[in-house]
């Protein structure tokens, strides 16, 4: 492993939650913190780079003022400050006795001092995509853990090897490195920088870690009754119940979609070879016959294109984004169970009978937890609602673009199709 | 090409038609050449209406009448705009005229009518014989038939067409007077023909081939479109059906195409709804919404459109019948000089045996006189004579077949040839027309997700 000791800001896994909080999370003044949770190991270190991060409250010590002036980024900034890049490309086949697989390379190039190289090169497989997602789930409970493609295939429905698969799940796998990689917190943790940095990403390693976190990663306590929930958190939950339909509902349409198209298709290709034959037993028409035969032929390739394109790029889109729902109401629900922990246990210590006793540090760490996972929620949240609405504005785009090129398609070959059919008028004229 | 011994002596139309019958013919022809019935009127067919009567086996029917409109040119150039002369004239009035044209010139290749019952019709459309989009469809077709059979060399100077045109009462009654009925050649004749004609006009015979490719490609086309609800070629269609992927045995590409635009206006519902939800994206998706709406509204207008190439390239499916028709007719034409050729062989050999006394070939006349004796030299020669008076009389049927024949296939081909001109210039102008239409539509899609994506991007 790479990283020099972890910031505690980074990597909430390996301190207890009670000493970390989160440093964007401070819009809420109400939160009670103590006052050297920010850098319990030296603050100044310029290591705490945060790329992107949300608007800071200035209410929060004035140790994170420093920060201050590194958070108030544009989200939209192309990367001008942002100082961990990752990429996924170059998928390739490994055949070996026991499986055949892909990898894919994941080039890094860095200036944080957690990485030891300022540059890497590593093939990772689906697995350990999955295994660094399971370990941001594990070590991070309280954030907003971007999805990855589907893990499971229909062998027999999908081919796992075809190209587009292929390029579609890279196209994804390199998304959630990416969102990682630009989020304040995640980018951070430790498992995520072995998965960049490790020459063979030794899985075994994690589960040294998991035991010394698994007390503190108890979030799903379960049996607690959540008396009221946040309205804002009521209100997540119910945008995300709306949105996953409205998601679900425009899947639906892009499939249908996607089916009348190729089925149109098909009546079309039929129609270019009976112009074909049409020519070949005309003389004067023969020309324009074989040019419009043409013409068939070249909208069938571009609504082909289009079909293809709207299926391998606009629907994993989709699809992504209602797994990113899931896992999001998931971290939702935890949130409500910490927060009927707390509200249980403090409920018990309201009914002593000796008001004096201090409140027991028990009840004190829950009422953090409560506190620093909503704060953590809420600076997702709004990082995500951020992300969505680029997302979307680049996916819906991208549809629109694609449409208008597969119009622009056809009305060349249209175009170019008239002088064609009119030419023989001309030249001919009055005369036969 | 007639079989041997062409004397050409021009005989325009029916054989049957009396000396007197085919001058006043030829004359008309000669005359008004050049200068067709349109020239001097206008024809339009203005209007439809529903109308209920009693038919002939006494019982209520609800039919269509049009409305026919003729006004001569010189009146509306010279300013005056007088009122049109009009009659109205059910669908089977015109079924008669064409009738009539097709039996009085059968060497003319005879403009179609619009379809009987609505077939190859996306069903979309209108599929009744009462949609008043199908009774509109068949008046433009209609006016369409009149105006090439005005503007037709020979067919604008006929009398009945004329009467057709003028004059309601009667007409009907007219037209069964000229006995037009008994001059049709019977289907069985002329299927006869067709199959023991020897020595065919090579011409024709691939005119006719042409005729059947160019039916069986412009079925295709319209198959491929759309299937009407009354299949004709129920057999061909399932076949294809058959031949077809599991996942659309009988959707056709009018369907799809309709598929595909109609679906797009759930985004529109879809996107108002998401809209709701969202604070900044709202206004950018709500807008888009309305975009997708209208680009699902435009197939209804593509589809009209594309109606209007499918009807006329059914003209042209339906023109290839009439093409056929001709050649049919000179297939029927040359048997019948063939045929009586051959009689007036048979009997010339007749002749040469009764008069040497050889027999040539087995007849059953020389096996009788073999078994039963030779006739006596008084039957002979009265045998001789018969022979002799019905030689003289082939001799001059054939010398009017072959002239027959003869002229048919000279005004016959003239008209062929008009009816190739005109088929280029009309079918080019069609695929134009198409052409232009799918650019219009591209256009059109452009500039819709041009103003979708405009909207997305301020989402």
């Amino acid at each position: 492993m790479s990283a020099g000791t972890p910031r505690s800001l980074a990597s909430s896994g390996q301190k207890s939650i009670q000493d970390i909080c989160h440093p964007l999370s401070a819009e809420e003044s109400a939160l009670s913190r103590s006052p050297d949770v920010l850098n319990p190991s030296g603050a100044g270190e310029k290591d705490l780079s945060l790329p992107n991060g949300t608007p800071v409250d200035t209410s929060s010590p004035a140790s994170s003022s420093s920060l201050l002036n590194r958070l108030q980024l544009d989200d939209d900034l192309d990367g001008e400050t942002r100082d961990l890049f990752v990429t996924v490309d170059d998928p390739k086949k490994h055949v070996s006795t026991m499986e055949t697989y892909i990898t894919y390379r994941v080039c890094t190039k860095t200036t944080r001092t957690e990485f030891d190289l300022p540059d890497y090169s590593v093939r990772r497989r689906y697995q350990d995509f999955d295994w660094l997602r399971n370990k941001l789930e594990e070590s991070q409970p309280t954030h907003l853990i971007p999805p990855l493609p589907e893990k499971f295939v229909m062998k027999g429905v999908v081919d796992r090897f075809s190209e587009e698969f292929v390029e579609t799940r890279r196209k994804a796998l390199d998304k959630f490195l990416k969102r990682v990689a630009d989020h304040p917190v995640l980018s951070f943790n430790e498992h995520f920088n072995a998965f960049l940095s490790a020459k063979d990403l030794n899985k075994r390693q994690g589960l040294a870690l998991l035991t010394k976190m698994g007390e503190s990663v108890k979030y799903v306590t379960g049996g607690y009754k959540l008396r009221g929930r946040p309205i804002e958190f009521a209100a997540m939950g119910d945008y995300l119940d709306v949105f996953t339909q409205k998601l679900g509902t425009i899947d639906r349409i892009a499939q249908r979609i996607i089916k009348e198209q190729s089925e149109f298709l098909m009546e079309l290709r039929e129609y270019g070879p009976v112009y074909s034959s049409w020519s070949s037993f005309e003389e004067e028409l023969h020309d324009p016959l074989e040019g419009v035969a043409g013409c068939v032929s070249n909208c069938s390739s571009a609504l082909d294109e289009l079909t293809e394109d709207m299926s391998e790029d606009f629907l994993p889109v989709l699809r992504e984004y209602v797994l990113y729902i899931e896992s999001m109401k998931n971290v939702l629900k935890k949130r409500d169970q910490v927060q009927a922990e707390y509200e249980t246990k403090l409920e018990a210590v309201v009914f002593r009978e000796d008001k004096k006793t201090p409140v027991p540090t028990d009840v004190e760490k829950c009422q953090d937890r409560v506190e620093c996972f909503n704060a953590d929620l809420k600076a997702d949240w709004d990082r995500w609602q951020n992300n969505k609405r680029q997302d979307f504005r680049q996916l819906l785009t991208g549809m629109a673009d694609k449409n208008i090129q597969y119009y622009e398609k056809c009305l060349a070959a249209w175009e170019s199709l008239i002088p064609l059919l009119q030419d023989k008028q001309e030249a001919r004229g009055e005369t036969n | 090409m007639a079989d041997s011994g062409s004397e050409d002596i021009a005989v325009i139309g029916n054989t049957d038609l009396t000396p007197s019958e085919s001058e006043n013919n030829l004359k008309n022809t000669m005359v008004e050449k050049g200068t067709s019935l349109l020239k001097r009127m206008e024809i339009s067919v203005a209007e439809a209406e529903k109308r209920t009567g009693k038919n002939a086996v006494n019982m209520q029917e609800t039919y269509t009448v049009y409305l026919i409109e003729t006004r001569p040119v010189d009146a509306a150039s010279e300013g005056t705009n007088p009122v049109p002369d009009s009659l109205w004239r059910r669908y089977s009035e015109f079924e008669l005229l064409r009738n009539y044209l097709l039996v009085t010139y059968p060497f003319v290749v005879v403009p179609p009518l619009p379809e009987k019952r609505a077939e190859f019709v996306w069903h979309k459309l209108s599929a009744d014989n009462m949609d008043p989009d199908f009774v509109e469809r068949r008046r433009v077709g209609l006016e369409n038939f009149l105006l090439r059979v005005a503007s037709h060399p020979v067919l604008s100077s006929d009398k009945i067409f004329y009467s057709f045109l003028t004059e309601e009462n009667g007409w009907k009654e007219t037209v069964f007077e000229t006995g037009f009925q008994a001059k049709a050649d019977s289907r069985l004749k002329a299927l006869n023909a067709t199959f023991r004609v020897k020595n065919p006009d090579k011409r024709f015979a691939e005119m006719k081939h042409y005729g059947d490719e160019l039916q069986s490609v412009i079925s295709q086309l319209l198959r491929v479109r759309a299937v009407g609800e009354n299949k004709v070629s129920t057999a061909e269609y399932a076949a294809q059906s058959i031949r077809k992927s599991p996942f659309s045995p009988t959707k056709r590409a009018a369907d799809r195409l309709y598929g595909v635009y109609k679906v797009h206006g759930n985004y529109g519902r879809v996107f108002s709804e998401w809209s709701a939800i969202e604070k900044e994206m709202g206004d950018g998706l709500q807008s888009a919404g309305h975009h997708m709406d209208a680009y699902a509204a435009s197939v209804d207008d593509i589809l009209e459109e594309e109606e209007h190439y499918a009807d006329q390239l059914k003209e042209y499916l339906f023109y290839a019948d009439a093409l056929r028709a001709v050649c049919r007719k000179h297939e029927l034409t040359q048997y019948e000089l063939e045929m009586a050729a051959q009689d007036l062989t048979s009997k010339k050999q007749q002749r040469e045996e009764l008069a040497t006394g050889t027999v040539r070939t087995f007849s059953l006349k020389g096996m009788t006189s073999k078994l039963f004796g030779q006739e006596t030299p008084e039957q002979r020669e009265a045998k001789l004579k018969m022979l002799e008076t019905q030689i003289e009389e082939g001799e001059e049927l054939v010398k009017e077949r072959n002239e027959e024949c003869d002229e048919f296939v000279k005004s016959a081909w003239v008209d062929i040839e008009r009816f190739k001109e005109q088929k280029d210039h009309d079918l080019r102008e069609a695929l134009i027309s198409y052409a232009i239409m799918q650019i219009s539509m591209c256009k059109k899609g452009i500039q819709v997700w041009n103003n979708a994506k405009e909207c997305f991007s301020k989402m």
